[in-house]
Order: structure tokens, then C-alpha cells, then sequence
């Protein structure tokens, strides 16, 4: 158990106040134990320290930094333009998003402007990569809670996403779709076409979840009033995307601090009352339709014209710092740039959603049972390659 | 010798009972064969039931449409190395796993496949049943200390808190149901499993339907507890993966943990022979007052025929649809061959000797195949229920409706 560089037995356990932990296995009704870095359900290499009373959580611990890249280090050796593909690998299930926050924030600071066909193109890609994030909550939440059938409905249906992705831009996961200043690729021959299709096919999928879960008797029980937050916590905390609006605060920066050309397209922010993980469930189910409808209006209005703005072939920003945030699937993706004048940002800082919305884990499970843990992880939705970067 | 061996056959007995040692020992070999079969049937089953469910393929490269899968994970299984961890207690570790086998596989003694087609009848064999296979949670408990490791420990916790308290419901279910066996002229009830469906046979109907809607809600109860008495989804909490890896078994590798499986199968059919015994008219063919007469007799004995010869006609469709390739010779060569075996089987079946001697058989089969069925489709559907819920809904509701349908079985039997 002891860390390994202090050697110190204690250092990891600070707040559970334990001095030696193993000692109390069987001596006392408190237990110790580690959930991860290998464990099914952790999403990763999270390693949840976890103070038992039986079933019941006591308190627990998250030790993170398996995954650590050392991606905003990477930053500063590499240009403007070759740090675009690293952000990709953050959030790997929603590298879209990743790569446009990255991409505004640098434009901001060069004072340039995406065309408005880029931007089109840049909200079409991020919304469906906002349905393939959450489907890919969605199944692995639900195969944490039990039920394995979900995952490959979820599983089968980002495939239609994904491919979309490949014939874009080559990639499927790790995209790189974007450029500082618009867009490398034109859309290929029959995009708007393969995106209406998409348009129309997704509808009675997401419908096809909800029946399997929604009003599930089992489901219901194991969501309802489980991991419970409240708007104040959330704030306290710096929460934000749905599980911040699964608590009622209606806080989306496409709506609260418009990026791209989301100011242009009609959708509503879904929220809930209660804070639980029924709700940021239905949230997110919400969220995926109100997509379709984003992706609609896009891909109707497109309209004709460059893709890439007038960008300098070596980029050498002024000096100054910019953060710029944009409404990640899983919450607030911020960028804080500093530029020296040079071609390769002195400091690159990204405000992951997923490593701040884990802190709220502790607050979301104390007193909960073990396999409350295991929902509260899942509906959290975190990425170890974000939290640890 | 041969007298010995002979004279049984026109007895009307069980082996057990007639006191027949050779034959005794054959059904032994058979049904304890038949059962291993079974779990191997069952697993490559609900691989590919499950596969289907998700819209995968499931196994399909060991042998036509993976037909073969279960044999290489049984030659997988026995050839790993067997991992003891270092703290673990070794004779409580090495014995856990056979206590659960033997408590699985001990109660096949009374199952009925037919009215002499048991090993022995037992004239306490419901309560031997329901005895023995509770045997099981000890040697849950038992792997669950002694891998001295904390997910284990707390599988079988929770493992243990479970079987017990689902049992009381079951059991309760299970006396309405014996309760029902009572109902004749003598007043008498009996616990043998071949008396409890020859109760049904004179009473002429299922206890399923018996006092409508009492027996059905006593299944119903039993239903429930017996997918939690084996562990299975949506009440696998023990072994919860997401939660506690693999639960009890967690340490466990290659022959000791393809033991637990074993087990695991084989008490799934075993309860499911106890739910068909009790309430579903055991070996009886269905309808069988509404669809009397030599006719139907006639159209029901060939029902097994028929099905193997369905079976044999899926494998020969799945012959005409392999891709024709020089990579898949062998295998529809094998499918085929697969296909000729049922089909032969299918005939055979047809033959009236072995017609009349194989019906009750096949419908227990059958009917507990049915239930293999749900336990696959519950998997494939249902998340899994929180440790309190179960608890919950074990005692809360279980408990209390079993005991409603008990005494309300009891005043309606003495009122009719």
C-alpha cells in the first residue's frame, strides 16, 4: 500500500484517517479496499480507495495519474500546429470536441476567424461526437449497473457515427478534424446525405434504450436517489455539463458563452430536479435528441464557401494568454494558452471536464453502498485520458 | 448375473427402490453424464442465446457455429496452471469448490425424469432437494474466506446473506405446493418428487393452475428464488463483475473455477427440475385432459421425433448457408455430420419401443430447457439489483406473499 516514491504507508489515505490499513481486515467492521487500477468498472485506471463498513462507504480516496502523458508539458516543445492531434488523446471518445476547443482557443489568440462553412462543419462533427460520447456512457454506465445489452445496441449504432468520421477525415476515434482557422478537409461526396440518414435512423435507436432502461424496475432503483448532488456542491466543486444540470442549473456554454456558431441554431438545455443519477441519465438521453436537432438545422443551412481561414503558415501568436471554453460532452472543456511571441506556446493548461466533475465522487457516494460507487462512477462518466492528461 | 440385471426391467420402479445396484449404478453414469453434457450444452447455449441477444455472433470458430467452444474451454480450463495464493487457507481453498459440485450434482438422486426413470425416490425428496443444494452456500462461504482476499470475502458475504434468505421464501412456496399434493380423498400429502406429480396426474391438472391464481403466484415466488438461490442476473450480486470482479471466486483459476461453474450449471438445472416437478406437471406431456385420446396421445409421442428432426434441419440450413470455401470444407463437413446425428437420433426416436420409453424424459427435458431459457433471456435483459434491494425485496415481498399464498392455499383446500 505504501507509496511508492515516499515509501510512506499513509501518504494515499490522508482524509480516510487510517494509520495502518491492512491491520483492520477482519479485526474491526471497517475495510479497506482498492477498487482499481484494474477493475472492470473504474473506466480505466482509476484507483478508488475505499473505506467499507460491510457494504457501506465510509469514505473513499481517488488516486489518479496512471495515465499521465504529460500532455500539457508535450505542449510547450511542439508548435501550434503539431500540439493539435495530442488533444485528441484527452478525451479519446470525444476527440472531436477536444480538438475544436483546442482549435478556437488558438485562434482567439491569433485574432482569426473560422469561415462559416468550417463552422458549420465543426458543429456537425462535435454534436456527433456528442451522441457517440454518450452512447458510450450509456452502455458502459449500464453494463456497470448490470444490464450487458445496452452496450452493443450503443455499440452498434456510434459504428454509423464513427464511419461517418472515417470517410471525414481517415480516422475514427482519434479524428483530428479540425485546423487552427477552419477546416483541412472538405465534406466528401454525399456527407449531408450519410448525416440525414444518421438523422433519421438514430431516432428510434435512442427509443430502443429507453425501453430497455427507462422504466425498468430494476433500473429505476438503482438510479433513482443514487449519487445524489445538489446545485450548491455542484458549484462548489466547479461541476459542470450534465451532471451539473441534472441538479437544475441550467448552465450550457453553448448557450451561456457561444463558441462556434451555436448562437445560430434553436435547442433547449435539458436539466433535472434532483441531482441523482436517474436524472443525469435522462439528461443525457435529452441531450443526444436535442443533438439530432442541432445537427438538423446545420445540416439544412450549410452553406457554400471556404473552409480555412487565412492563417499564417507559421504560426507566431502575439504575446498574451487566452482561455477558451467550449461545452464538452462531459462538461466544461477549457483551453488557457499563454503565448510568448514564439512558435510554441510557453503554457498550454486545459481544464478537463471529466478530472473536475471526479471530484465530486467522495461527496456523491458517502454513505452510499459498494455498488452505488460503481453507478456514481459510471454516470460521472469520466475518461482517465482526460483526468490524468 | 444377467437374471439380476434383467429382472428390473419389468419392474415399475425406481432402480433405488427396487434395489437394483447395477441398474442404480447406470442411471448414476447416465444422469450424471447427461447432466455434465448438459452444462456444456448450456454454456455453448447461452453463449450463442446471449451473442444473439446483443446482436454478436458469439462463438464461431471452434467447430461449426462454435459447436465445438465448449470442449476447448474445457481443455483450456484443465490445462491452466492452478494458482493457490500464498495466505490462502489450502485445504478450505482446495475443498470449497467440490463441496459446491458434490451439493449440485447430489440432488440429481431424486430428480424425476419419469415415473421410473430416476435414480431413486426418496420419500422426503423435496426436502432432500431443497437440503442438499443448500448445501452449496457453505462451500460459497468457505472459497470466499479462504482466499484470505477482500473481494471474495465480500462476494461471499453477500452470497451467503442471499442464498439463505431466498430460500425461506422458496421453501414457503414450495410447501403451498406440497400442501396441494394432500388435496385426495385420503387427506395424505407426500414429499417423494414422483408422488408430488402423480398428485398432480390424479388431480388432473398442473399445480401451476391448482386454485388459480394461488399456484401460479407460488411459482411465480419460487421462480424468482430460485434465480437468486443460483446466483444468477439480475440477483448476481456475488459475483457482481463490475462491482467485485468475479465475487467469491476471485482467486480461483483453471479446474477449481470451471468447477464453480459446473456447479453453478448444475444447480441451475437442478432448481429448474424442482420448479418443473412442482408445478408443472413434472414428466406429463402438456394438455393432457384437455387433448386426451389415442390421437393425441399418438401426435404427442411423436413430438420428440419431431423436434430432433428440427434441430437436424437447422443444422443442414446452416450446411446450405457456410460460405463455400476451401477454409470452411471441414466444417460444414462437420455440421453436416452434426446435422445426420440429430436427424438419426430424430428417427430412431420415431420407433415405438423407444417412443414410449423416452416421452416422459423428453418433456421434463423440455420444460427445464424452457427455464434454462428465461434464465439466459433474464441476463441478456435486467441490470443488477443493489444488495439492500435484494434483501429487500426478498423479505419484504417474497417472504410475505409466499406465506399469504400458503395460508390462503390451506383454507381453500379445506373449504373445496
Amino acid at each position: 500500500m505504501a507509496d511508492p516514491i515516499t515509501k510512506d504507508p499513509t501518504s494515499y489515505l490522508s482524509h480516510l484517517e487510517l494509520g495502518e490499513p491492512d491491520k483492520t481486515f477482519l479485526d474491526s467492521n471497517e475495510l479497506i479496499i482498492n477498487m482499481g487500477p484494474q477493475h472492470p468498472a473504474t473506466h480505466g485506471v482509476l484507483r478508488v480507495i475505499l473505506k467499507l463498513d460491510g457494504e457501506k462507504v465510509l469514505g473513499t480516496e481517488c488516486v489518479i495519474g496512471y495515465l499521465h502523458r504529460g500532455v500539457e508539458k508535450i505542449a510547450e516543445n511542439r508548435t501550434y500546429t503539431m500540439f493539435n492531434p495530442y488533444v485528441d488523446r484527452m478525451d479519446y471518445v470525444a476527440a472531436v470536441s477536444n480538438g475544436l476547443g483546442y482549435c478556437e482557443a488558438v485562434e482567439k489568440l491569433l485574432n482569426v476567424q473560422a469561415p462559416p462553412r468550417a463552422n458549420y462543419i465543426r458543429v456537425i462533427l462535435t454534436e456527433l461526437n456528442r451522441i457517440a460520447s454518450h452512447q458510450l456512457w450509456l452502455g458502459t454506465h449500464a453494463l456497470d449497473i448490470g444490464a450487458m445489452t445496452p452496450l452493443f445496441y450503443t455499440f452498434r449504432d456510434r459504428e454509423e457515427i464513427l464511419k461517418i468520421f472515417e470517410k471525414y477525415c481517415g480516422a475514427r476515434l482519434t479524428t483530428h478534424a479540425f485546423r487552427i482557422g477552419g477546416c483541412q478537409y472538405e465534406t466528401y461526396e454525399g456527407f449531408e446525405a450519410d448525416v440525414k440518414k444518421f438523422l433519421d435512423f438514430f431516432p428510434p435507436k435512442i427509443d430502443e434504450y429507453e425501453e430497455l432502461l427507462t422504466t425498468n424496475r430494476i433500473w429505476v432503483e438503482r438510479t433513482v436517489g443514487v449519487g445524489k448532488i445538489s446545485a450548491a456542491d455542484c458549484k462548489a466543486l466547479g461541476v459542470t455539463g450534465p451532471v451539473l444540470r441534472a441538479s437544475g442549473v441550467k448552465w450550457d456554454i453553448r448557450k451561456a458563452l457561444p463558441y462556434a456558431n451555436y448562437s445560430e441554431f434553436d435547442f433547449e438545455i435539458p436539466t433535472g430536479q434532483n441531482g441523482d443519477t436517474y436524472d443525469r441519465y435522462m439528461v443525457r438521453m435529452q441531450e443526444m435528441r436535442q443533438a439530432l436537432r442541432i445537427i438538423r438545422q446545420a445540416v439544412e443551412r450549410i452553406p457554400e464557401g471556404p473552409i480555412m481561414a487565412k492563417v499564417p503558415k507559421v504560426m507566431k501568436p502575439p504575446v498574451g494568454e487566452v482561455y477558451h471554453s467550449i461545452e464538452a460532452p462531459k462538461g466544461e472543456l477549457g483551453y488557457f494558452i499563454v503565448s510568448d511571441g514564439s512558435t510554441q506556446p510557453y503554457r498550454v493548461r486545459v481544464r478537463p471536464p471529466s478530472f473536475v466533475n471526479l471530484q465530486a465522487l467522495d461527496i456523491m457516494v458517502r454513505g452510499a453502498l459498494v455498488a452505488d460507487v460503481i453507478a456514481v462512477i459510471g454516470t460521472l462518466d469520466i475518461v482517465l485520458g482526460e483526468v490524468d492528461r | 448375473m444377467l437374471d439380476y440385471i434383467t429382472s428390473y426391467l419389468g419392474m415399475n420402479t425406481t432402480p433405488g427402490q427396487a434395489g437394483n445396484i447395477f441398474w442404480a449404478t447406470v442411471y448414476i453414469l447416465v444422469v450424471f453424464g447427461g447432466v455434465s453434457v448438459a452444462v456444456m450444452a448450456m454454456n455453448w447455449l447461452e453463449r450463442k442465446a446471449l451473442a444473439h441477444f446483443q446482436i454478436r455472433l458469439g462463438p464461431m470458430r471452434v467447430g461449426p457455429h462454435g459447436l465445438l467452444q465448449p470442449i476447448a474451454d474445457a481443455i483450456k480450463l484443465f490445462t491452466k496452471e492452478d494458482i493457490i495464493p500464498a495466505e490462502a487457507d489450502k485445504f478450505v481453498f482446495w475443498i470449497a469448490p467440490l463441496i459446491i459440485l458434490c451439493a449440485s450434482f447430489t440432488v440429481y438422486i431424486v430428480v424425476p425424469f419419469g415415473p421410473t426413470h430416476a435414480i431413486t425416490d426418496l420419500n422426503i425428496g423435496i426436502l432432500f432437494m431443497l437440503g442438499v443444494s443448500s448445501l452449496s452456500v457453505l462451500g460459497v462461504v468457505m472459497a470466499g474466506w479462504a482466499s484470505n482476499s477482500h473481494y471474495p470475502l465480500i462476494g461471499s458475504l453477500r452470497s451467503s446473506a442471499q442464498m439463505i434468505s431466498y430460500e425461506v421464501a422458496m421453501g414457503m412456496a414450495v410447501v403451498s405446493a406440497i400442501l396441494m399434493t394432500s388435496l385426495n380423498k385420503t387427506g395424505t400429502g407426500t414429499l417423494s418428487m414422483i408422488g408430488i406429480v402423480q398428485a398432480q396426474q390424479e388431480q388432473q391438472v398442473w399445480f401451476l393452475f391448482k386454485f388459480f391464481p394461488l399456484g401460479l403466484i407460488a411459482f411465480i415466488i419460487f421462480a424468482i428464488a430460485m434465480v437468486a438461490e443460483t446466483n444468477r442476473a439480475p440477483f448476481d450480486l456475488p459475483e457482481a463483475e463490475s462491482e467485485l470482479t468475479a465475487g467469491f471466486h476471485t482467486e480461483y483459476s483453471g479446474l477449481r473455477w470451471s468447477l464453480f461453474m459446473l456447479g453453478e450449471y448444475a444447480a441451475m438445472i437442478a432448481v429448474s427440475s424442482i420448479a418443473v416437478t412442482l408445478w408443472l406437471g413434472g414428466w406429463m406431456r402438456p394438455f393432457p385432459n384437455t387433448l386426451s385420446g389415442e390421437t393425441w396421445d399418438l401426435v404427442f409421442s411423436l413430438v420428440p421425433g419431431l423436434s430432433f428432426l428440427g434441430l437436424a434441419l437447422i443444422a443442414f440450413i446452416g450446411v446450405a448457408r457456410m460460405p463455400k470455401h476451401a477454409y470452411f470444407r471441414i466444417q460444414t463437413i462437420g455440421l453436416a455430420g452434426f446435422g445426420a446425428v440429430l436427424g438419426l437420433i430424430g428417427l430412431a426416436l420415431f420407433a415405438p419401443p423407444v417412443r414410449d420409453r423416452i416421452q416422459d424424459i423428453f418433456w421434463f427435458v423440455a420444460k427445464v430447457a424452457v427455464f434454462m431459457y428465461l434464465y439466459i433471456w433474464y441476463r441478456a435483459t435486467f441490470p443488477r439489483y443493489r444488495f439492500d434491494q435484494l434483501m429487500k425485496v426478498g423479505w419484504k415481498v417474497l417472504l410475505p406473499v409466499a406465506i399469504g399464498v400458503l395460508i390462503l392455499t390451506a383454507i381453500v383446500g379445506v373449504i373445496f
